[in-house]
């Protein structure tokens, strides 16, 4: 089953030419009428003209994610106020966050993408759809919900959190598809065995979508025996327009459809391409997007393509598994945190000298994050109540800041490591 | 006034085995003896407070040692070693309106004494002598 057959299986030399005429297109509307881009291809000493195949691509320049820090909100945005339906907002690096705008043709691109994934996955008409990624500021709730919507399926916009009700719901709606992190269905799993459920014979639900962290094989393997659903793994970033791309029915790669996007992989260190199977990092070059276009965006994930026609019969690229980052971002419970976006945040607080350890734990299904931090002597109290304040208020701070609720541990003045050359402030214990 | 007053040190101790054995173990090196202490444990954290002999040479050496160190006045008050001992000095300080942070007490050399921390020490003080409570100074304990 196809959702649009005839991109979706375009040989790939006829993929290849679309792309090049919409990278050319969006390449000269970009130079000719955006500031930003403007500036940034005068700067790399590239011009339109310069692009004359595919290939080409790699003489633009790359966009970072400080490209969206420095131009928050939208001085970035290349449609007009008045044509943006939508916007998201994730992490920034540090204190501001990073926003992305949507016109209606943007949404309509992301669920298109998402309308081809959910089929090459099975998912359609007659089933019924638990969305239980947050609905929000984050985008995996919405745009879930808008691609299952599109397929023809019901959905059931669960979001994150109360867990038996959400296990009551799946059973009394006959509720057959999930999307949610592979680590909140686990968890789902534990909830569901202390319940009396047996998710296999109390519930019909047979297939998950799950992203927006990082899981294996092996993961996918104890889901899959376990809870008896066929599980799929999902891939996107808010920069993208949200999660927008899945594995089909053959388990073997993530589809990247070639209308709608261009894959690179670049060694972090130099920025050179890399050939097909090796491992380097993910860039991405959206190519029909309005009110935000991405060329070729560093992503920093990590990955690597296969270039090789997939079993379902589609054409396009497709990306393995993400098995790390190249930067220090941490993804915890499905929200990215930036170690800088925990410094900032802790630099705020007068009673602080500043030195801190994040350590980051994977407790049954769920991650815990602690971050310990060092008092100032001035700050330290005999009264209990005093510290217990302190705590508080740096607990409700990093809460703000990374929408994440994280264990706080006062330690005593000069208890925390020094280091001398490069700090390793982050102890990530999980085994996924 | 000050001669009321009872030096305490407080130390801070991390939520980690052996961090409180690492403070004996200064307090042994600094040859620091103790008359009374407590420990205040709490989600994650302690807080470890003590009445030494010599306190502003202790607070000096452990300092010295990089532990940080600080020094609170608390307010001593006899303490009658038998049962309902503790009745009488909670009748006191209530009867003389004031309210204690937190307290311990200790027995010694045939004298036992509450100690306590208030908020304004120098006006508990006061309230206690006017309302003829006796009050133990440095040389008592």
């Amino acid at each position: 089953m196809y959702w649009n057959q005839s991109i979706e299986c375009m040989p790939a030399g006829e993929l290849k030419k679309l792309q090049y005429k919409s990278l050319k297109s969006l390449v000269n509307n970009l130079y000719s009428f955006n500031a930003f881009y403007h500036a940034k291809m005068k700067d790399a000493n590239v011009h339109p003209d310069d692009i004359t195949s595919l290939d080409d691509i790699t003489k633009l320049p790359f966009m970072n994610k400080s490209d969206l820090r420095d131009n928050y909100p939208t001085k970035m945005f290349t449609a007009p106020r008045k044509d943006v339906v939508r916007y998201h907002v994730s992490s920034g690096t540090t204190g501001k966050p990073t926003l992305v705008g949507y016109t209606k043709n943007d949404i309509d691109l992301w669920t298109e993408s998402l309308a081809r994934a959910l089929t090459s996955i099975g998912i359609g008409d007659g089933d019924i759809m638990q969305v239980s990624y947050g609905y929000g500021l984050f985008t995996g709730g919405l745009g879930l919900h808008y691609g299952a919507e599109k397929v023809g399926a019901t959905v059931l916009p669960a979001s994150t959190g109360s867990t038996e009700r959400q296990l009551e719901l799946m059973m009394d709606l006959d509720v057959t598809a999930i999307a949610c992190t592979p680590s909140y269905l686990v968890h789902m799993g534990d909830v569901a065995k202390k319940m009396g459920i047996d998710l296999r014979k109390d519930t019909k639900l047979r297939k998950a979508v799950l992203g927006a962290e990082p899981w294996s094989d092996n993961m996918r393997r104890h889901i899959e025996n376990e809870l008896g659903v066929q599980a799929y793994d999902i891939y996107g970033t808010s920069e993208l327009s949200g999660p927008m791309f899945t594995e089909c029915e053959e388990k073997n790669g993530i589809h990247i459809w070639g209308d709608t996007a261009i894959v690179e992989i670049i060694d972090p260190e130099t920025g050179e391409s890399l050939e097909p199977g090796q491992e380097g990092e993910l860039v991405m070059t959206v190519l029909k997007k309005e009110a935000m276009p991405m060329i070729r965006y560093r992503i920093k994930d990590l990955t690597s393509v296969i270039d090789e026609e997939c079993a379902c019969g589609r054409t396009s690229p497709r990306i393995r598994r993400i098995t790390g980052r190249s930067d220090d971002m941490l993804i915890i419970r499905g929200i990215n945190v930036f170690p800088s976006q925990v410094e900032h945040t802790l630099m705020q607080i007068p009673e602080l000298c500043g030195q801190y350890m994040i350590h980051v734990d994977r407790i049954g299904a769920l991650d815990y994050m602690t971050v310990q931090v060092e008092m100032r002597p001035e700050a330290f109290s005999d009264k209990v109540d005093d510290m217990l304040k302190l705590k508080k208020h740096i607990s409700s701070e990093l809460k703000r800041y990374l929408n994440i609720a994280v264990e706080v541990e006062l330690a005593a003045p000069n208890s925390l490591p020094r280091f001398e050359g490069k700090a390793k402030r982050v102890a990530d214990r999980r085994k996924m | 006034m000050s001669k009321y007053k009872i030096k305490q040190l407080s130390i801070f101790i991390n939520n980690e085995p052996g961090r409180l054995a690492q403070i004996a173990a200064a307090l042994k090196e600094c040859n620091i003896n103790m008359k009374a202490f407590n420990i205040a444990e709490s989600s994650g954290f302690g807080v470890f407070r003590a009445i030494v002999e010599e306190p502003d040479r202790a607070f000096a050496e452990l300092s010295k040692k990089g532990i940080v160190v600080k020094e609170t006045d608390v307010i001593a008050i006899p303490m009658i070693d038998r049962p309902g001992g503790l009745l009488e000095v909670a009748k006191t300080i209530g009867n003389a309106n004031i309210n204690i942070e937190y307290g311990y007490a200790y027995s010694n050399k045939g004298v036992a004494a509450f100690f306590f921390r208030v908020d304004d020490t120098d006006a508990a003080i006061e309230r206690l002598l006017s309302s003829g409570t006796k009050v133990l100074t440095e040389k008592d304990i």
